[in-house]
């Protein structure tokens, strides 16, 4: 019985773990999978109904979109957000039930605890705004939503799919960053309603973002805006003739920033999980 | 063999220390406990020695790697068990042991095996398939154990192994650790609070305040101490225990309402001691020496006095384990 001649164990295999049970925990608690889904769905078709009359389209969206329209890609980033954010909560019960603990004894590199932590948010984003553009156009047909109309290729949807997983995984590794110092879930609440919502509402996915003023500025400075819009390119690629000329970014400038938040959430989870400090026994 | 080297460690957290200077050697095979009362630096010991919490000042090697350094090394060929439980508790048994397997790179037909046989020895075969809420806190620390095994450490951590044990469970718990120890060669380091806990481990570091007051297997320490020993109770302890210095010599210890004196041939003491004073003296007893006499001679004060007195510095000086 000893451990001469075991090697240290594959970098994949603690990421598969890590994002496993991520999976696991997350379809155990039922009231998890419809808190994620179910809010923003009422959102889409409450504020749809609500503000539809006092809408008024951007100059650069197609002649004639409804506010639900308009409001569909938010309503997708306001999932990943969401879901993203309140996998990595788990983060801090992680840590006070000292789960975290005995994973930061084992022998696993850092950058894979980060890795698949962040997989596990990412995934489940991924799997609750898949069922969001499933089910929100499915909502035309008992008059609660628009007719989207969608007629995406192939590429279309894969493109999509990749880019939403982009800034979810951006997200995810943004709201480990936060958690990752806080001892209480009150204290993520507390974040989350002075930092993360207003960024969801300042990032184009509830109004447009205006010409000028300083809520442009703020706006325009804000990463998530770009994968609001990016989204909303892909979405619809008939936006791309009507947006080409206009102030709307394009498809490049939206994938460039956010790659570069991305980058920038991701080195900052892993700079944090790489300190060795008191935090760890907290 | 050496298994653990600490050489002068310092820790602090911010201002406050935590530890002072400690230095001993932990050997192979062996079943070591590290004694104190809260607050002692046993924790913030443990903590370094698994490699949690950083070196700050000093050394310390844990099977022959540096913590400071290569702490990767170390925490495969480590296994620790915390006080507050590291299972997943939404999981049950056997995914949590399929899920620290796979953190230890196992996987596949031989981590099968290996869960197979800890839960066997461990008597939680017919609990693998229930969620860790549902358990007894008692089962809850086996299948912890078994999570603690599973890659065969050639060291295992223990922080207060017994917490939440009823003292069946705890029998338990010791008979498959010097089982481990004594099949297996496994050198095991536990802390302790618990005095009859101490007893049985082979050797005994006694942490107070920080510094290590003593060290050696149970029966040395008590060796060092002498003989027996006398606990006075009186009215009026602090003069009666004058008027023994005065009389034969002896500087008794003041604890609280009684006197404690440490000395070869006790009864013989006690006789004339009921006899000099037979007025001043409410009771007094004459013992072997316990753990905790030797706590007190050593540190000149009570093992859970001082705890309840120093309360507000001990809780801020070791973090708080929720």
């Amino acid at each position: 019985m000893t451990s001469l001649g075991q090697q240290p164990p594959a970098f994949w295999l603690p990421i598969w773990t890590l994002t496993w049970r991520e999976l696991l925990r997350f379809f155990r608690q039922r009231s998890r999978v419809v808190g994620a889904l179910g809010q923003p769905l009422i959102f889409w078709v409450l504020f749809g109904a609500g503000l539809r009359g006092s809408f008024q389209a951007p100059e650069w969206a197609p002649s004639g979109m409804s506010y639900q329209e308009y409001f569909f890609p938010g309503v997708t980033v306001m999932i990943v957000l969401f879901t993203a954010i309140f996998s990595t909560i788990s983060i801090i019960e992680d840590r006070r039930e000292g789960f975290l603990q005995g994973v930061l004894v084992a022998p696993v590199s850092r950058l894979a605890l980060v890795l698949g932590k962040l997989s596990g948010g990412t995934l489940l984003a991924l799997i609750q705004a898949a069922l969001f553009l499933v089910i929100g156009p499915l909502l035309h047909f008992v008059g609660l939503g628009p007719s989207l109309g969608w007629h995406l290729s192939p590429a279309g949807w894969l493109a999509l799919v990749g880019f939403l997983g982009l800034v979810a995984f951006a997200l995810t590794a943004l709201g480990y960053s936060m958690a990752w110092s806080l001892d209480s879930t009150q204290g993520f609440h507390a974040l989350m309603s002075v930092f993360l919502m207003p960024m969801w509402l300042l990032s184009g996915s509830f109004f447009p973002v205006p010409e000028s003023g300083w809520l442009s500025w703020v706006m325009r400075l804000n990463p998530l805006t770009y994968g609001v819009a990016g989204l909303r390119r892909l979405m619809s690629p008939t936006l791309a003739e009507v947006a080409a000329s206009s102030s709307f970014p394009s498809l490049w400038v939206c994938l460039a920033a956010t790659c570069g938040f991305c980058v920038l959430t991701v080195t900052l989870a892993c700079w944090l999980t790489h300190r060795r400090s008191v935090i760890n026994v907290r | 063999m050496i298994a653990i080297r600490v050489d002068d460690l310092s820790h602090a957290y911010g201002e406050r220390p935590a530890l002072n200077r400690v230095t001993f050697e932990i050997r192979r095979g062996e079943i070591f406990g590290l004694l104190g009362p809260n607050g002692g630096g046993k924790t913030t010991l443990f903590r370094v020695l698994s490699t949690l919490l950083p070196v700050q000042s000093g050394h310390v090697s844990v099977l022959d790697h540096d913590v400071a350094t290569n702490s990767a090394a170390i925490r495969q060929r480590i296994g620790v068990t915390f006080q507050a439980p590291s299972l997943d508790r939404r999981l049950t048994v056997r995914e949590n042991l399929v899920h620290q397997g796979h953190l230890y790179g196992l996987r596949g037909r031989e981590l099968a095996a290996r869960i197979d046989d800890r839960l066997a020895r461990l008597g939680l075969t017919d609990r693998m398939h229930t969620s860790v809420n549902s358990l007894s806190g008692g089962l809850q620390r086996r299948a912890e154990i078994a999570k603690g095994m599973l890659h065969d450490p050639e060291l295992l951590l223990l922080d207060e192994p017994s917490t939440g044990l009823d003292p069946g469970a705890r029998h338990d718990l010791w008979r498959y650790l010097q089982q481990l120890r004594n099949e297996s060669g496994v050198t095991i380091v536990v802390t302790t609070h618990l005095m009859e806990e101490a007893e049985k481990c082979d050797r005994l570091g006694l942490l107070d305040r920080g510094q290590l007051v003593a060290l050696g297997t149970p029966a040395e320490l008590r060796a060092e101490i002498g003989g027996d020993c006398l606990t006075i109770t009186a009215e009026e302890p602090a003069r009666l225990s004058q008027r023994i210095a005065e009389r034969f010599g002896i500087e008794p210890k003041l604890l609280g309402q009684s006197l404690r004196i440490e000395r070869a041939h006790g009864h013989e003491l006690l006789r004339e001691l009921v006899e000099a004073f037979p007025e001043e003296i409410t009771a007094v007893s004459l013992g072997k020496p316990s753990l905790e006499d030797v706590f007190i001679a050593k540190t000149g004060h009570r093992f859970w006095e001082e705890t309840e007195n120093r309360n507000g510095v001990t809780e801020n000086a070791e973090l708080r384990v929720t």
